[in-house]
């Protein structure tokens, strides 16, 4: 099965299992079924449920945080994750706040779903990660995904919470095959390799080669919720490795590194290096994209020069 | 402690009686307010509807409280007083004590009680309003969200409007266009008439520039009652007066604008038809604050 199908599977399941449930998006309904076809077939088995919304990601997450605190839980599809800015304000200051603020009097069930990442070529404004500016916003659950984590879980468990929950899926990774294998094999691994979503294939890539090339054994550790960030789950998970490499896609600089730094902290002393896209928009030219972002030759790169103490 | 319902059922055969004592409840609350804040004895900040308090009233009382839902803003107090009248969990709540209505954590602009929210982001809560009207739509119920002229400017507002419209959502959106949005005037803030914001999206409209509750009342209820038969959005606009400052001491306009506007004070209007019950009825109302006030000055700090 492929990471769009199980998703799909996922919004069916979460539209058969409650009556009042209802997806909102933009271009969801069949038989286009939404830009990535996760929401193929929804709009037919559910029609009164699937409301195919008008280019307004702010009003269509403020709808669904009024639709959830009468009861109806509301997935929502940012169409282009990157379109997530234009409901900021939504999802910081009313959806993942006002239950707090309203002393849990109410409960806001809505999963908000936004594609991100690069390397199709679509430029600076549809190929960003942008979830690190909606991590450590209180009250928000920042969920990310690839083909290694358990998707089916994962989702059902955010469907489940009835809190507010934001999923990074990833526009590559919808195409890859579902790979339910151990990714972190090594028991006494030479180093980690730190990631979440679209990243953990290029770690994945990177760890074959640095065995294959190098004789190096390099777990790979996936991260699958990054806000509230589970410290002390990452820092049993990295254990007693010598060395730490952390790799995201998003701009560098307050990141997914930082949060991965924050951790060591409080560990024994060892070597750790980030990997992350560029400090500036994302290009349109493909190649240029390419070399710019978390790719095997720079996971692969980077590793060898953090277990050689070099710094890049 | 008595709740303000009992004091107003006493009144409740005369229509007049009922609304004045809610008006003088708003009034005599929010003044007590920019006392206390004068005092020092008050943190934070408030902003006060003193000249609006009709508005709120009219609303509520076409309001089914069981199953409509109402969204407010920063300027929520007399909304939150005409919709349930517990100025003992309103006081506590603004300042800041486990027994207020949001246990301490909302303040003066985050009020929740049963089915009344209010916000501090301008135009905010539109699409909520959309959502809640949408969700209890089959149960006859609607939503009202009140908006001000400073709202205007503010995208969310028209995404709402488009949403409402399309998918036919009960949603009586009540703008209280007191013409000055902080220290802003309206004709540096609005272009065109506000009353004319929603008909380009297909929303039956309609506008008075009142402070007469008696005059508000019937407007409000025609587009109260077409909300609920029709299950169609409205927008209502009524052209009002805020008589002091945006919050508690920045009041940039001249004194003769003010005093001018004094002449549009909706209290007097309302207690001209009173007459001199009116006093007594000012009395029980100052007696039951009195109470409220001293209760939430003993009450415990959410963190203590």
């Amino acid at each position: 099965m492929r990471v769009i199908e199980q998703i799909n599977a996922s919004l069916h399941g979460f539209m058969a299992g409650d009556a009042g449930a209802h997806v909102i998006g933009e271009d969801i309904l069949d038989p286009y079924g939404g830009a990535f076809k996760a929401t193929k077939g929804l709009s037919t088995a559910f029609p009164d449920r699937v409301l195919t919304s008008p280019i307004s990601e702010a009003a269509i997450v403020g709808v669904a945080t009024g639709m959830a605190l009468k009861g109806k839980p509301v997935c929502v599809e940012i169409m282009f994750g990157d379109f997530i800015t234009l409901c900021t304000d939504q999802l910081i200051n009313h959806m993942s706040k006002l239950p707090w603020v309203y002393d849990e009097q109410i409960a806001v069930p809505v999963v908000v779903r936004a594609p991100m990442g690069g390397k199709r070529g679509y430029g600076a404004t549809h190929s960003q990660s942008l979830e690190k500016h909606f991590c450590g916003v209180p009250g928000l659950t920042v969920v990310a995904v690839s083909q290694f984590s358990d998707i089916e879980r994962i989702y059902a468990d955010a469907f489940a919470a009835k809190t507010p929950h934001l999923i990074i899926e990833n526009k590559l990774s919808y195409a890859r095959r579902i790979e339910a294998r151990d990714i972190a094999p090594h028991a006494d691994p030479d180093l980690v390799l730190v990631t979440y979503g679209g990243s953990t294939e290029v770690c994945v890539e990177a760890a074959a080669r640095l065995a294959d090339e190098e004789e190096l054994r390099a777990n790979v550790i996936e991260v699958t919720t990054l806000s509230p960030f589970d410290r002390a789950d990452l820092a049993q998970r990295i254990g007693d490795c010598p060395a730490v490499l952390s790799v995201e896609e998003g701009a560098d600089g307050w990141g997914f590194g930082a949060e991965v730094a924050r951790v060591l902290v409080d560990m024994p002393a060892r070597v750790f290096a980030t990997v992350t896209g560029p400090a500036h928009p994302i290009p349109s030219s493909k190649s240029w994209e390419t070399a710019l972002l978390p790719n095997g030759d720079r996971v692969v790169g980077a590793a060898i020069d953090l277990l050689l103490g070099r710094r890049q | 402690m008595k709740h303000f319902a009992e004091l107003l059922m006493r009144g409740a055969a005369d229509e007049h009686v009922g609304d004045y004592m809610l008006m003088s409840l708003i009034r005599q609350f929010e003044t007590r307010l920019l006392d206390l804040f004068g005092q020092g004895k008050l943190a934070g900040t408030t902003h006060t509807c003193i000249g609006q308090e009709a508005n709120a009233i009219a609303v509520m009382s076409v309001i089914d409280k069981t199953i409509d839902t109402i969204w407010s803003n920063h300027r929520c107090h007399g909304h939150f007083l005409a919709y349930c009248g517990d100025a003992h969990g309103l006081f506590a709540e603004i300042l800041g004590r486990a027994s207020g209505v949001c246990g301490g954590r909302g303040g003066s602009q985050h009020l929740a009680h049963r089915n009344f929210f209010s916000s501090g982001i301008q135009g905010g809560l539109v699409p909520l309003a959309v959502g809640t009207a949408l969700a209890d739509r089959d149960k006859g119920a609607i939503s009202a969200v009140f908006l001000g002229d400073g709202t205007m400017g503010e995208g969310s507002v028209y995404e709402g409007l488009n949403l409402a419209s399309l998918w036919d959502c009960p949603v009586l959106f009540v703008v209280e266009d007191n013409g000055i949005a902080q220290t802003t005037p309206r004709a540096l803030g609005v272009a065109g008439r506000i009353a004319d914001r929603a008909q380009p999206f297909g929303i039956r409209s309609a506008s008075i520039a009142s402070v007469d509750l008696d005059a508000l009342k019937p407007v409000v209820r025609d587009a109260a009652d077409y909300v609920r038969s029709q299950r169609r959005p409205f927008w209502l606009h009524i052209e009002t007066v805020r008589l002091r400052a945006h919050s508690k001491s920045d009041d940039t306009r001249p004194d003769a604008e003010l005093a001018a506007l004094q002449a549009r004070d909706c209290l007097p209007l309302l207690r001209e038809r009173i007459g001199d019950e009116a006093e007594r009825l000012d009395g029980e109302v100052a007696a039951y604050l009195d109470a409220c006030f001293d209760a939430a000055m003993q009450d415990a700090e959410p963190c203590a």
